[in-house]
């Protein structure tokens, strides 16, 4: 497999303090990445960088040969890498449908809104059945649904989920994983941060671990997962038994 | 006081009130899309009531009619602005935006109208239309044709703009960027784009609503403040958060104005519209017509 989004050397700040410390990954075609680590280690910062919502100060992201650095995030959006941002961030005042429909509005995505808007019906019927509802009324669960299906009605190449599962009930977050993975099986590139370390690490089939700005692991998401570091710091757990 | 008196103050509250929500719906839509106050708001409306004056004295067309002229221009105009002005303060950030656009658009209002004054001169100026003293009597009641041209414009062009932004993708673009501008950008919407249109529809309505002022009131270099504090306290009444909330909210304080006037003292009609406004913010702090 080639390397799709190949993340290059960046360094990003925020505001004053210097939050990414030459970060280098790459995601390869196909795959489903994870990206781990504590609170304020950057995850989210990354991930704004790479759909152009943040800018590094030096450093470059590029999508199959797109210099992504250089492209505002309306661009980047349209080069099919779409993000589903921490805390949904949905259009509240507006309906599921309006919502939907917004999420295809760059011109290839439009022309296929229909057929795409379909998909998306399929995988969250709920969505169908409540279109004309505005999206702040709806659960944190439907509203995640909603965030993914309006990703969706992008076309994504690469799909971007920053903490999928936060603040949603166990059941709803195995319904989420599910999908993530289906979405994965018809061709869409996945790179996630997760809070919850242990399920992002069974789902993807690499990750990397990001403490303080810096990648200081990576691996298979099996071997993460018997990582004693990782089992410590992240699962709570305890160290793998000796072999 | 007789019924007729009444009915006629009514009517004329409601004639004013559309002119108010004309004015204040372009002023809510910039500060509602944008998030920032364009305090010169009401410099656009006296330049569109300059373009549709000259337009009158020079070719003398109807100013109704010259509105196909007058909103073209200040759409123009307003597309030059966002351009030069505009676009820079529109990527600030939360209180950073509001001050500097506060602070700019009020040195834009200085810079305006002494362009009015340098091209126009400060004289006051109206347009009189040969059928400006004409109108339905009904039961005593006078309806100038005028006055029910402004309304009935300004109805149509209220009702043109809530189609525009609540059935076409580009209208929903311009809301869904007022709700959340980083979420569309993320869905491949150009919010400079967005931003540039809004602030020119912004310009389009305050065009109207000066070719209303133009044929109903009069002009000088000098009535921009005057609108963009009426307009301020209509989008406040409204609430902030509603931008097409402007338009009742106008008619409202053009009717409670009237009536004030009429039934308490004439010197006390912005007054008791002020009190209103008070009494709005203590009871309805988020404003009339905003959800939540």
């Amino acid at each position: 497999m080639t390397n799709f989004l190949v993340i290059e050397n960046i360094n990003a700040a925020y505001g004053d303090i210097q939050t990414l410390w030459d970060v280098s990954l790459q995601v390869k075609q196909g795959e489903i990445v994870a990206l781990i680590g504590p609170n304020g280690a950057g995850k989210t910062t990354l991930m704004r960088l790479i759909a152009g919502l943040h800018k590094p100060m030096s450093g470059t992201v590029h999508l199959a040969d797109v210099p992504l650095h250089a492209l505002p995030a309306y661009d980047i959006a349209k080069q099919g890498v779409i993000l589903v941002p921490e805390g949904r961030r949905l259009f509240g005042g507006m309906t599921v449908l309006d919502n939907l429909e917004l999420g295809a509005y760059s011109r290839r995505a439009r022309e296929a809104r229909f057929k795409t808007m379909a998909r998306v019906f399929e995988l969250f019927p709920i969505l169908e059945e409540r279109q004309r509802q505005y999206a702040n009324t709806m659960s944190g669960g439907q509203q995640q649904m909603l965030a993914i299906g309006r990703a969706m009605m992008g076309l994504p190449k690469l799909l971007m989920l920053d903490e999928p599962s936060l603040g949603l009930a166990p059941l709803i977050v195995e319904n989420i994983f599910e999908i993530i993975k289906l979405m994965n099986d018809q061709g869409v590139t996945i790179f996630l941060v997760e809070q919850n370390a242990r399920k992002a690490l069974e789902l993807a089939n690499r990750a990397y671990i990001l403490e303080q700005g810096r990648v200081v692991g990576t691996g298979t998401g099996r071997e993460l997962l018997q990582n004693d570091e990782v089992r410590q710091a992240y699962l709570g757990l305890a160290p793998a038994a000796v072999k | 006081m007789s019924i007729a008196t009444f009915l006629q103050t009514l009517v004329f509250g409601l004639f004013t009130g559309g002119i108010y929500g004309v004015a204040a719906i372009g002023l809510a839509l910039v500060f509602g899309v944008m998030k920032m106050l364009n305090i010169a708001h009401g410099e656009l409306v006296m330049l569109g009531g300059y373009v549709s004056f000259w337009v009158f004295s020079a070719y003398g067309m109807d100013p109704f009619i010259s509105l196909l002229i007058v909103i073209p221009a200040l759409f123009i105009l307003g597309l030059i602005l966002d351009r030069s002005v505009y676009r820079h303060i529109v990527r600030l950030l939360g209180e950073e935006k509001i001050k500097n656009s506060m602070l700019v658009s009020f040195g834009l209002t200085l810079v305006l109208q002494n362009l009015a004054q340098w091209l126009f001169t400060a004289d006051e100026r109206s347009i009189q239309v040969a059928y400006a003293g004409d109108g339905f009597n009904i039961f005593g009641v006078l309806l100038p044709y005028t006055r029910l041209a402004t309304l009935a414009i300004a109805l149509v062009a209220i009702l043109g703009l809530n189609y525009f932004l609540h059935k076409t993708y580009p209208g929903k673009a311009i809301l869904a960027t007022a709700e959340d501008f980083e979420s569309a950008e993320l869905a491949g919407i150009n919010i400079n784009r967005i931003y540039m249109m809004t602030f020119a529809l912004g310009a389009s309505l305050a065009a109207i609503a000066g070719t209303f002022v133009t044929v109903t009131y009069g002009l000088s270099p000098s009535i921009g403040i005057i609108w963009t504090l009426k307009a301020l306290i209509v989008i406040v009444l409204a609430g902030t958060g509603s931008i097409l909330g402007a338009f009742p909210a106008g008619i409202l304080l053009g009717v409670v104005e009237a009536l004030s006037g009429a039934f308490v003292n004439p010197s006390y009609r912005e007054v008791i519209g002020l009190v209103i406004f008070i009494l709005v913010l203590i009871v309805r702090p988020q404003g009339l017509f905003a959800r939540r």
